[in-house]
């Protein structure tokens, strides 16, 4: 397939978006509900509540500013309205995003109130939306797309045919020159090894290794069980998973065959190293990972579900497929893409990961996936610790 | 070949995927082995849901169970040839 481009907005930073929101951000729990009023008074605007953000502290809190400053920073979104309880951590959300160049403007509550504080936000917001609105796609090389992929309530028909789609397409656009990211550091017990072997280098490799070895360290300290309740979930197993290790081996198959990857991010991390496949450092928890993704800059999603996951992110479109052909029956409005020709042998992994790659470029041009449409917009911030 | 009833990844798999609703007890099942585009049949001993593994062969209780070419996890109770593969008879060697 010849190297596709595709009409995106490109930003002061140079990044280039494929959505083009005017973000209401809330620094913490508190300021939800007045996010919530200003993204009901002003059309167009989207807010994102969010649970935490209070008393947090140490490397939790490191990764909640880089979360939230790194959401308001994606290129998917054209401008940022945030506000906090309070002016001091709100300006270090505030100045974080003002680094992209891109419009952004902090509102505290202290001293004023909700109500003044919507009315002045809502104000600011609603000159953005008249700006963003004007804004126009041009013409983008494809790999200037940022791309992460991350399955979810997966069965055995996801390491067959819907993950190796996946992969098949990370093969094909990492030639592109596409930056790419994978990640769920639990979920890859019984196959860390074979993942160690696709690092770029042994140095990378190993930094992967110490990566999955803590986080393994941490399930063995707090485990009761053998988590047959919970990896796999209820879900995998009814679908036919049945340990850790074949499921590891299925989510393995979305990094395709041959692409290694040059770095190992932390969660919500930026790449730094430029082009190429990254493995970033997160929970297997759907909404979790996506959001940490998105976070470090990806601007679509390619998500395999066998069981069927209806995920969605509020700034990033998560185009999910499945192989699954009762999911694809029953679950029909939540499937961008259905591979599961594969499975009857109607169709090659070559035409498969060809019909992906033609759907993420329409997605990038602007097409709605079924989780926007239907208004999936989990966001999840992962959460290291108790606070102080 | 028609679509295969169950899918195998690699030729050291002691597993294979029902791919097909419904399967029963007594079914002669036709199964494609992907690595070598090879092909395989079982009869199924029981009734196997969409998704779920077939065993390809007799498995001892304390056989390491292989799929992808790899160990996935440990037989906790002898499975005969056809029979079903799943959380009742195998255990991961992980958590």
């Amino acid at each position: 397939m010849a190297t596709p481009t595709f009409r995106g907005y490109r930003r002061t930073d140079g990044r280039v978006g494929i959505r083009n929101h005017v973000v209401i951000l809330p620094l913490d729990d508190l300021s939800n509900a007045a996010c919530e009023a200003v993204a009901h008074n002003i059309k167009g605007t989207l807010a994102l509540p969010h649970h935490y953000g209070r008393l947090q502290f140490g490397e939790d809190l490191e990764l909640f500013f880089r979360t939230l400053i790194g959401t308001g920073s994606n290129p998917n979104v054209a401008a940022v309205v945030v506000i906090g309880i309070e002016p001091a951590w709100t300006g270090r959300i505030v100045d974080g995003i003002a680094a992209t160049g891109k419009p952004v403007e902090g509102f505290a509550i202290e001293r004023n109130g909700d109500h003044n504080t919507i009315a002045a936000a809502s104000r600011k917001a609603k000159e953005y939306v008249h700006w963003a609105s004007e804004l126009r796609r041009e013409e983008c090389a494809f790999g200037e797309t940022w791309i992460s992929v991350k399955c979810g309530e997966s069965d055995t028909t996801s390491g067959l045919a819907s993950n190796p789609t996946v992969g098949n397409m990370i093969d094909k656009v990492d030639a592109m020159g596409a930056t790419t990211c994978f990640g769920e550091t639990s979920e890859i017990t019984g196959a860390e090894q074979i993942c160690a072997a696709r690092a770029a280098t042994p140095e990378v490799g190993e930094k992967f290794l110490k990566t999955w070895s803590d986080y393994n360290d941490f399930i063995m300290a707090n485990k009761t069980d053998d988590l047959s309740d919970s990896q796999p979930t209820k879900g995998n197993i009814e679908g036919g998973l049945t340990t850790i290790e074949e499921k590891a081996f299925g989510n393995l198959e979305k990094i395709g065959k041959t692409t290694k990857y040059i770095d190992v991010l932390k969660p919500a991390e930026r790449p730094a190293k430029g082009p190429g496949l990254y493995f970033m450092d997160t929970s297997s928890a759907a909404a979790e990972c996506v959001t940490l993704q998105a976070a470090a800059g990806f601007t679509v999603h390619l998500f395999p579900t066998g069981q069927g996951n209806v995920i969605g992110n509020p700034i990033k479109p998560v185009i999910k497929l499945t192989a699954n052909p009762r999911t694809a029956r029953t679950m029909g409005e939540h499937v961008d893409l259905d591979v599961s020709g594969l499975l009857r042998r109607e169709m090659t992994l070559d035409e498969a990961g060809d019909a992906l790659l033609d759907m993420t470029v329409r997605v990038c041009n602007g097409r709605l996936t079924a989780a926007e449409v239907l208004g999936h917009r989990e966001f999840v911030i992962t959460k290291l610790y108790r606070s102080a | 070949m028609a679509a295969p009833h169950f899918l195998v990844h690699n030729t050291a798999d002691t597993t294979g995927v029902v791919v097909v609703e419904d399967v029963e007890a007594g079914d002669e099942l036709t199964g494609w082995v992907m690595e070598t585009d090879g092909t395989v049949t079982v009869k199924a001993r029981d009734p196997i849901p969409l998704g779920h593994k077939i065993s390809l062969g007799d498995i001892k209780k304390g056989d390491t169970i292989i799929k992808y070419g790899h160990d996935i996890g440990r037989a906790v109770a002898d499975i005969p040839e056809g029979g079903h593969v799943h959380v009742d008879n195998v255990k991961t060697k992980r958590w």
